[in-house]
């Protein structure tokens, strides 16, 4: 089934024109991995899906983009809604400078979640599905900043599934990783896909080879070919693409 | 001789000239704290501060200076911190970054500028006569908060600026409101910055003497302040009372508050340094 679709999509920062006529769907519990050189667009197009560039100054975008058939740049859609359904982690490591418990129990809180068994319950949970709870389980009132890089960023990806999204936006989640770390967030990805749809940007085409089953190429703000990750990989369709998976340029 | 050797003489010359002038500032700064500690500390006793003021000086007491002082610290927390705060609360995450918000912006940091006896004139006209409040300690707090408001409203927003835009990003992207960023992660993440600009503010608020004589704050007081519609002095008005007085008994009382007044904001000061460190040990991200 269609999760995420986007249908004609333009979008412009002021009058910078960076993504154009984009026309993609992302089908439930897959990954899917937005690669290209930096500056073709596809973080931003990564961002609309949970309207976080609605803070940038100047962003307009034209076109329709439908999560579960609707269209979410709607006047009516609530955006703090959307983001529980969409969760979000980023490319630097950002847990909240609180403890490792309030991290997690922080999306159930703002939501106005008062029973502290709940809490607690969804708080374990969401570290054992990030594959963290065993490192952390005794030290959960310790600060979060004192975990290391990956810990951190797993920590990130615990604080996105208590609030139960559907759909997971990674940005460069291992960018900032070392190999081990990075290695341990792609096991996790392949697990998480039972359960979520995944949309992941990344530089490093490897990566996208390993983790995702459809890969999409951005370059200069167009979705130059988007086809399963086996096939754009070793049948590249487009003249393009294979320059930029083969390394001649990017 | 060559130019290497006249450039490290040079360079010599520079540090010592350096050196000196640095110790010129703290040797007078010494001496002047020695003299009044030679002259006042003697007179400083429990009877010294519980004393009313009194014309004779040895039994005169500044009771009322540093009540009056206390009550003026209150109130102008009560009005100037939730103004302060909220404003640069306001600037930093709400108001949008265009042309009026530059214009607020440098002439929020023009009224920091603005010397003490102009917001006693304006403290004079709008708390004193047309709100008539006359010389009330209310309107001595209105005027002080005027005074330091700017001071406040610029450390908040400075504290704001230092959060990175990735807790923010965090915030949101857990689907939380702007408020709900604001109150559980951005300010808790400023608070030692903030906190630090409201106690440098409230002592400028404690040594300010100009703004209250104009509004018409009394040296001499008989009585303690118990409601904020009462007539007041404070620490500065009581040294510039005494220290003005030919007979020497009234220097020493005013060095012995000088002591006093100078510890006061030391401490304050102390507070604020001590706050700024531990915020900046807390904040590596």
């Amino acid at each position: 089934m269609k999760i995420i679709e986007a249908h004609h999509v333009d979008i412009f920062y002021g009058t910078n024109h960076v993504l154009k006529d984009i026309n993609m769907d992302m089908k439930e519990n897959t990954v899917t991995a937005f690669i290209g050189p930096s500056g073709c667009g596809k973080s931003t197009f990564l961002r609309t899906f949970n309207r976080m560039n609605d803070y940038i100054d100047g962003f307009r975008k034209e076109g329709e983009i439908l999560i579960d058939g609707k269209e979410i740049y709607k006047k009516n859609v609530r955006v703090e809604e959307l983001r529980q359904e969409v969760g979000m982690v980023f490319q630097k490591p950002n847990p909240f400078p609180k403890s490792i418990f309030e991290n997690v129990a922080y999306g159930l809180k703002i939501r106005g979640e008062k029973s502290k068994k709940a809490i607690e319950e969804r708080v374990e949970k969401s570290l054992k599905q990030a594959a963290l709870w065993n490192e952390v389980k005794d030290i959960l009132h310790k600060p979060a900043l004192s975990l290391s890089g990956g810990q951190q960023q797993r920590l990130c990806i615990a604080r996105t599934l208590a609030v139960k999204p559907s759909i997971i936006l990674m940005d460069e989640p291992a960018s900032a990783l070392d190999p081990i770390s990075t290695a341990k967030i792609e096991e996790l990805i392949a697990e998480l896909k039972e359960s979520y749809t995944i949309v992941i940007v990344t530089h490093n085409m490897h990566q996208a080879a390993r983790v995702s089953d459809k890969t999409a190429f951005f370059y200069l703000g167009e979705l130059i070919e988007y086809e399963k990750t086996k096939d754009l990989f070793t049948n590249p369709k487009n003249k393009q693409t294979e320059n930029y998976i083969t390394g001649r340029f990017g | 001789m060559s130019n290497l050797s006249i450039n490290r003489i040079i360079d010599t010359a520079f540090k010592y000239a350096g050196i000196f002038c640095t110790f010129l500032g703290l040797a007078l700064l010494a001496l002047f704290i020695g003299d009044i500690l030679i002259d006042g500390f003697h007179r400083i006793d429990w009877d010294f501060l519980t004393n009313l003021p009194s014309r004779r000086a040895e039994k005169a007491g500044i009771l009322t200076a540093w009540t009056g002082t206390a009550w003026i610290l209150g109130l102008t927390s009560i009005i100037a911190i939730p103004l302060g705060v909220a404003a640069g609360i306001y600037l930093q995450e709400y108001g949008k970054k265009n042309r009026l918000a530059s214009f607020v912006e440098v002439n929020i940091a023009n009224l920091a500028g603005v010397p003490s006896i102009l917001y006693g004139l304006l403290g004079l006209e709008i708390f004193g006569r047309v709100l008539h409040l006359g010389g009330s300690l209310l309107a001595g707090a209105f005027t002080l908060s005027l005074l330091i408001l700017p001071i406040i409203i610029v450390a908040t927003r400075e504290a704001l600026k230092a959060v990175p835009n990735s807790l923010r990003e965090a915030s949101y992207g857990m689907g939380a409101t702007k408020w709900q960023t604001i109150w559980l992660q951005i300010l808790p993440a400023a608070s030692g910055g903030v906190l630090t600009g409201i106690i440098l503010a409230l002592s400028r608020a404690v040594g300010e003497t100009a703004p209250l004589i104009v509004i018409g704050a009394l040296a001499y007081v008989p009585f303690v302040a118990t409601s904020p519609m009462d007539e007041f002095t404070v620490m500065p008005m009581q040294i510039f009372n005494w220290v003005s007085r030919p007979q020497h008994e009234f220097l020493v009382n005013g060095a012995a508050a000088i002591i006093i007044l100078l510890v006061i904001t030391f401490a304050m000061n102390g507070i604020a340094i001590y706050l700024r460190n531990k915020w900046q040990k807390k904040v590596n991200w």
